[in-house]
């Protein structure tokens, strides 16, 4: 019993080691935003002075917008179409389901690098070329997949007698899809889109191929910035990432496990 | 619509189809035309663009198995992918486990939850948020020299250790979650009669405990080892000049040197390689589903 005791102490302490190997970079570089040191130094000043020449930088709040944008159009596209997707891939029996829903884990599984530069060469070819058009085609194509698992799994959950009730009692089938269906599976889509806008916010490595120099996100100019030497302005940039990206994450956990319970 | 309705809903491909159209069109024309065409160009000499003349050749790929420069980079990545996930695994999997059979309620909850947080948060900006410990007279540095009676110099910034410590940190979350799911899943009686009939935790542990969990653990190694090989943006934040991998040759052709032919070889060759690990990943991953 003593040894049981003493191994459960061992594992909390272990677990705790563990949150501090993935937090503590993460604070010190927020901590390091509100330093004065431009190289970092210490003892630790107060400022806000990293935030205020921030928000002087034309540059980053042009790239801030555009992510933002880009973010909430792929979001609305990847809700809509996914769900529309899901429902299909819930509602209906056909041949070759199995090989659709097999395809929508290579643009999941595949790194980006690969699918990044394949879509380079592709839009390029096509004429659609670089810019921000061709990086709101690669968020979607990314997110989509996503949308479509969670809200597969949400539909899972989904009582297909509510559907048939609602046609026996004269419902046609938009009827029964906006008013029963919909409404059930709408934490699965929130979830859905919460983590399509995740997707597209945070992504790195598809946009910086598919960027050009007036037309880039958020992301690929900090990379930018971080191979031309640390400014803490960069620490001020990513600490507001970091923090927005895990207030969504939240917020999809809240959604998601309202989709888990009943 | 009516015909629909009399039908029931499992009229078939049909209905489906409106539904499903806008999707995967999408997908074809962002994923799957854009792989097929990067297969294409990596047999060309030039790029078919503005007139140029070009012409199908196997160039790209003797380059690949002719100079020993691109081999050694990939076995290189294949090495440090190898590396980063059995940290993952020596790290995340007793986490897994104190989380699934430790922790209870909402203590297991929230800490889940904190564990599994980071992972959707910016890659870019955690590994960047590591230069930040690393550097020399960087957080780590003056930790050490405070608590440490004598003088040492810590700089493990742009070295090998740094861009494995940046790469687990950003992938360790995978392993954790993975074996959490399957190591939940082990009835707890089981553990019980195992351990009632004499056995010990060791015992367990080897023949029961890792056994069952090997789903889970084949996994998160899948889901962390494809995307550590082609990665380029950690091995040059945090390696520096020795952060050459296969990975950051890749993204020269494309962004520096402009041989997008060569690119996309080196691409194809990657895919190929990852292809080959899922698909020996499967059997294990299809008894688990």
């Amino acid at each position: 019993m003593a040894t049981t005791r003493i191994l459960e102490w061992c594992g909390l302490l272990y677990i705790w080691l563990l949150l501090a190997f993935l937090y503590l970079p993460v604070i010190i570089m927020a901590l390091m935003s509100f330093n004065v040191s431009p190289f970092y130094q210490l003892p630790f000043e107060w400022t806000t002075e990293w935030y205020v020449s921030l928000w002087q930088n034309d540059q980053l709040i042009s790239a801030t917008w555009n992510s933002i944008e880009i973010a909430i159009i792929t979001t609305i596209i990847c809700t809509v179409l996914g769900s529309a997707a899901s429902l299909a891939l819930y509602r209906y029996e056909f041949r070759g389901k199995k090989v659709l829903q097999a395809l929508l884990f290579p643009p999941i599984a595949i790194p980006w690098l690969i699918t990044g530069t394949a879509m380079l060469i592709f839009f390029f070819g096509v004429g659609i070329g670089r810019g921000l058009f061709a990086i709101l085609l690669g968020h979607v194509a990314l997110a989509l997949p996503y949308v479509i698992v969670v809200v597969s799994a949400r539909l899972q959950t989904f009582a297909p007698e509510l559907e048939e009730a609602a046609r026996s009692l004269g419902a046609n089938q938009w009827q029964v899809t906006s008013r029963v269906t919909l409404p059930w599976i709408m934490p699965g889509v929130i979830a859905g889109g919460l983590f399509a806008f995740a997707v597209s916010f945070d992504q790195f490595v598809v946009s910086y191929f598919l960027s050009t120099p007036g037309q880039t996100t958020l992301p690929v100019e900090i990379y930018a910035a971080i191979r031309k030497g640390f400014t803490p302005e960069i620490n001020a940039v990513s600490t507001i990432i970091i923090v927005v990206s895990m207030a969504l994450m939240l917020l999809t956990a809240r959604f998601f496990k309202f989709g888990g319970e009943k | 619509m009516a015909g629909q309705v009399a039908t029931g809903s499992r009229s078939g491909l049909r209905s489906a189809l409106p539904l499903l159209l806008p999707a995967y069109l999408w997908l074809t024309v962002a994923i799957f035309l854009p792989l097929s065409a990067m297969v294409f160009f990596s047999f060309m000499t030039e790029l078919p663009l503005a007139g140029k003349v070009w012409a199908f050749t196997l160039d790209n790929y003797t380059t690949f198995f002719s100079q020993g420069l691109y081999w050694r980079l990939l076995l290189a990545s294949l090495r440090l992918g190898l590396e980063v996930t059995l940290w993952c695994v020596v790290i995340g999997y007793p986490a897994a486990y104190v989380l699934a059979k430790v922790l209870k309620g909402r203590s297991r909850e929230a800490i889940f939850l904190l564990v599994i947080l980071p992972f959707w948060s910016n890659g870019l900006v955690r590994i960047f948020s590591w230069a930040m410990v690393l550097r020399e007279g960087g957080i780590l540095d003056t930790a050490l020299n405070a608590v440490l009676p004598f003088k040492i110099n810590i700089d493990l910034m742009y070295s090998y250790p740094a861009v494995i410590i940046g790469l687990v940190h950003s992938y360790v979350p995978y392993m954790v979650l993975t074996c959490y799911l399957t190591l939940q899943a082990i009835d707890d009686s089981l553990i019980e009669a195992g351990r009632s009939l004499g056995a010990s935790r060791l015992q367990m542990l080897k023949r029961v405990i890792i056994p069952l969990s090997m789903p889970g653990l084949v996994a998160g190694a899948a889901l962390i080892f494809v995307p550590v090989v082609g990665s380029f943006m950690e091995p040059r934040i945090l390696g520096g000049r020795t952060g050459t991998f296969y990975g950051t040759v890749i993204e020269d052709q494309f962004v520096a040197v402009f041989n997008w032919p060569l690119g996309a070889a080196l691409s194809f060759i990657l895919l190929a390689v990852v292809l080959v690990i899922l698909a020996l990943a499967s059997p294990v991953l299809k008894r688990a589903a």
